[in-house]
């Protein structure tokens, strides 16, 4: 990995941690180091920590098989390496031990230990204060652009690199604009990467957009057609927006993955993106393992603010996803009115030429001419309809489900709270039967053990109030970020809507004196 | 029978939930009463049928016309006219005309009725995908009004008045479809049913002109046999006459054609482009309204 890498802001990530699993652990640790070796995944939120609520734009298991970044599917097992590895050390500290959390059997047969404080991210850099000083006005100087979409290399191998372009004056990056080429993979990488250090700690990191295999299986064979350039285009803007929200969060700012993201002109790649690897499929079974989990996990909430949040972002997904059905069908309905509109120009013309009272004639021309023109304008109109309207909210609802993700895993941080003072009673009833038994070597190991439990409830505790107090900050910012989004968008869409009436009065104006003059 | 005025008072007795069934209703009503108009017109307009019996009765009865419907025997008899008739109008119009005028117009009609045919379908489409979206506006202001009454920040002002701005532009909207399907579909569905009727005169001069042949034919052989030559020649004289007339007005039919269709289309082609200009107009005041409100409130 990169020299400049800097301790993370979780500090705690120590090789040491692995130390504390428990043997019933050794069993999965092959798997355990497929996931320590290459933090990434397709679906960002799918390392084991996050709930499957926060998966939202993975893709569905179904669609294991073709990926973006087409390879041999298993080559990455020989970049395996065990866990005793020195040089997957320095990768395994920059990651907090949660991301070795919840192997899914390992879960049923005996509660994660966790050693590490989920305390809030240690600040190293002075860039920190920069930060800070404009969180209150959540401007911060810098500026992503993705651009330049370029097709590299041919066939099933080929693949889409994007130039991602930062401008920015803070004094963490080392210069005050560059830029470096990515393709999509990398972004899931990124993604992969700032989820399993922050989602479970309660921060609401964006999700990466989508990905689609049929619409990257044909810009790779090679269809220079209209819907594979919108394709791209599509996915262009969505990365553009993704980085953009990303840099907006204060906390991830200052993560050094995401700055190598922005700077370094070579990123190693992200391998285990792809669905069909050892580590996809325990993926899928984490997944299916997490929503199971879910819905047996029964918490007494204290806090009136939880619940009556979830039930408000609940009722939001509902709406938006309603509002983003309806905005798709305007979408297709206008692109539909511009082809029809299209067709009935050309009809008027072909009307036109066979008139035979000249000024008719003429007047049908014109006729042709106006609707093609409008044809034009139609299908700007549903461009914007699209890329500000329909992206925004499909945007939102996978931030919602983020969001979502971010509750989810308070809940589990409490359960895992829970568990820890039942295991410590549990603990305590056994030394009190020791004492009965009076059987001092097994007393000892008791109290040891009771020890062991108490410091776990504590730091249970601990853990469950920082996730508590990071959403509420969280959700505090979200509102305001999502309440300035919307308003912004908005209103350049509707903007976009005056500059379509404005287009269409000069047209019909044009054409107005031209049907007068029918004589 | 209901008046237009009561048709017009209906929205305020049966409320805000039926506006939009009556709003629908009126621009159908609209349609049929413009394509009466304009039939009654022609009618009034045509040397000959103006002085027509029915059509008087038509005008002036005061009470109810108990106009029989076609019976099933008279619905079958023009189904088979139809047949004969397009299987005949294959054969007949193979002839190439002498009359220069008539050559023309009948290699204008044909082109010009396919034309026509493919605009009015072509035009049909266009004015539903502008009602489908229309449609879609009204579902965006629903749903940004559901999220304007629940969201809890300050953005559920920002959400009602852009949901109320679409309700008011779906209107705009929606009678923009409306007017062109009244001032474009409509006029080109009128006059593909007016260029073949132009066809179907064409024909009928065709088939007289055929008839006049063959009695010409047949005087030709009566003469050469002498025999039944008087017969012949009266049949002859007949077909002749009846010719002369058919081209005499169909001639005059298809100037009055062209005159007519020359009007129709100026008349609908203005009117389409100061009715679009004003909807135009009327969005584009909604817009701006909407927009100096929620600029001015952020």
């Amino acid at each position: 990995m990169a020299a400049e890498r800097e301790p993370p802001p979780l500090g705690d990530g120590k090789p040491t941690d692995f130390e504390d699993l428990e043997d019933g652990e050794d069993l999965f640790t092959s798997t355990v180091s497929t996931l320590e070796s290459s933090p990434s995944s397709p679906e960002p939120a799918s390392l084991p920590a996050e709930d499957i609520s926060a998966n939202s734009n993975g893709p569905k298991p179904t669609e294991a098989g073709l990926d973006d970044d087409r390879e041999d599917l298993f080559a990455e097992a020989t970049e395996e390496v065990s866990l005793d590895s020195p040089e997957r050390e320095p990768i395994l500290s920059s990651e907090p031990s949660p991301a070795v959390t919840p192997v899914t059997p390992t879960t049923l047969i005996a509660p994660r230990i966790e050693s590490k404080s989920m305390s809030a991210p240690v600040i190293f850099d002075r860039s920190r204060e920069e930060i800070e000083e404009e969180a209150n006005g959540d401007i911060f100087d810098i500026e992503i652009g993705v651009s330049d979409p370029e097709k590299v290399g041919d066939g099933m191998n080929a693949y889409m690199a994007y130039r991602v372009t930062t401008k920015t004056s803070l004094s963490m990056f080392s210069k005050s604009e560059f830029s470096v080429k990515r393709r999509f993979s990398d972004f899931l990488g990124l993604h992969s990467k700032l989820a399993s250090k922050y989602l479970h700690v309660g921060y609401i990191v964006p999700p990466a957009p989508e990905k689609s295999i049929v619409g990257m299986t044909k810009v790779k064979v090679g269809k220079e057609d209209s819907s594979s350039t919108e394709f791209v285009e599509k996915r262009r803007a969505a990365l553009e927006r993704y980085l953009q929200r990303t840099v907006k969060h204060p906390t991830l700012l200052q993560d050094p993955d995401l700055r190598q993201f922005l700077e370094s002109s070579e990123l190693p790649r992200a391998v285990n993106t792809q669905a069909l690897s050892g580590a996809g499929i325990l993926r899928m079974v984490n997944k299916a393992a997490d929503a199971v989990n879910k819905m047996t996990i029964k918490m007494n909430e204290s806090d009136a603010w939880f619940e009556e949040k979830q039930q408000q972002f609940e009722n939001l997904d509902q709406q938006l996803r309603k509002l983003h059905a309806s905005v798709e069908a305007l979408v297709c309905h206008r692109k539909e009115l511009s082809a029809n509109t299209a067709a009935f120009a050309k009809s008027a013309a072909m009307l036109g030429n066979s008139e035979d009272h000249t000024a008719l004639s003429r007047a049908l021309s014109q006729l042709a001419e106006v609707e093609e023109k409008i044809d034009q304008l139609h299908q700007e109109q549903a461009f914007a309809d699209f890329y500000m309207f329909s992206e925004l909210l499909s945007d939102y609802i996978r931030l919602i489900a983020a969001v979502k993700g971010v509750f989810d895993h308070r809940m589990k941080c409490w359960q895992k709270w829970e568990d820890a003072q039942i295991t410590l009673l549990k603990k305590r009833e056994a030394e009190a039967k020791m004492m009965v038994a009076n059987k001092p070597d097994k007393i000892q190991q008791a109290k040891n053990e009771i020890r062991e439990w108490e410091a776990k409830v504590q730091q249970g505790e601990r853990d469950f109030e920082q996730i508590s107090k990071t959403i509420r900050k969280e959700v505090g910012r979200f509102e305001k970020e999502r309440v300035k989004d919307f308003k912004t968008v908005i209103i350049k869409y509707l903007e976009s809507l005056v500059q379509t009436q404005q287009q269409l009065i000069k047209y019909w104006e044009a054409f107005l004196p031209e049907a007068k003059a029918i004589a | 029978m209901t008046t237009l005025t009561e048709i017009k008072l209906l929205p305020t007795l049966i409320g805000p939930a039926g506006l939009l069934v009556c709003c629908e209703y009126l621009a159908i009503f609209k349609k049929t009463v413009a394509m009466h108009e304009v039939f009654l017109c022609r009618v009034a307009a045509h040397p000959i049928l103006r002085k027509d019996l029915n059509f008087h009765v038509f005008l002036e009865y005061n009470q109810d016309l108990s106009v029989r419907g076609k019976n099933k025997k008279e619905k079958l008899e023009d189904f088979f006219k139809n047949m004969v008739k397009s299987a005949d109008g294959v054969i007949v119009s193979g002839v190439k005309d002498v009359d220069d005028f008539f050559e023309h117009e009948r290699t204008f009609l044909l082109e010009y009725h396919n034309r026509v045919k493919d605009a009015s379908a072509k035009s049909d489409r266009m004015t539903r995908s502008h009602k489908s979206a229309a449609d879609d506006y009204n579902r965006i202001g629903s749903s940004l009004y559901a999220l304007g009454t629940q969201d809890s920040t300050d953005i559920c002002k920002f959400f009602l008045k852009v949901s109320e701005l679409f309700d008011k532009t779906r209107k705009i909207e929606a009678r923009v479809s409306a007017d062109e399907d009244l001032k474009l579909s409509d006029l080109l569905k009128y006059y593909l049913r007016e260029s073949q009727a132009a066809k179907d005169l064409l024909y009928r001069r065709s088939r007289s002109l055929v008839d006049y042949e063959n009695a010409n034919k047949a005087l030709d052989k009566a003469r050469a046999k002498n025999k039944d030559v008087l017969q012949a020649e009266t049949s002859q004289q007949l077909c002749c006459q009846k010719f002369e007339k058919i081209s005499e007005s169909a001639k005059q039919e298809l100037i009055d054609f062209k005159t007519r269709r020359v009007a129709a289309f100026r008349k609908n082609l203005v009117e389409l482009a100061e009715l679009e200009l004003k909807h135009a107009k009327g969005n584009l005041q909604l817009l701006q309204n909407c927009l100096a409100v929620l600029n001015g409130d952020t």
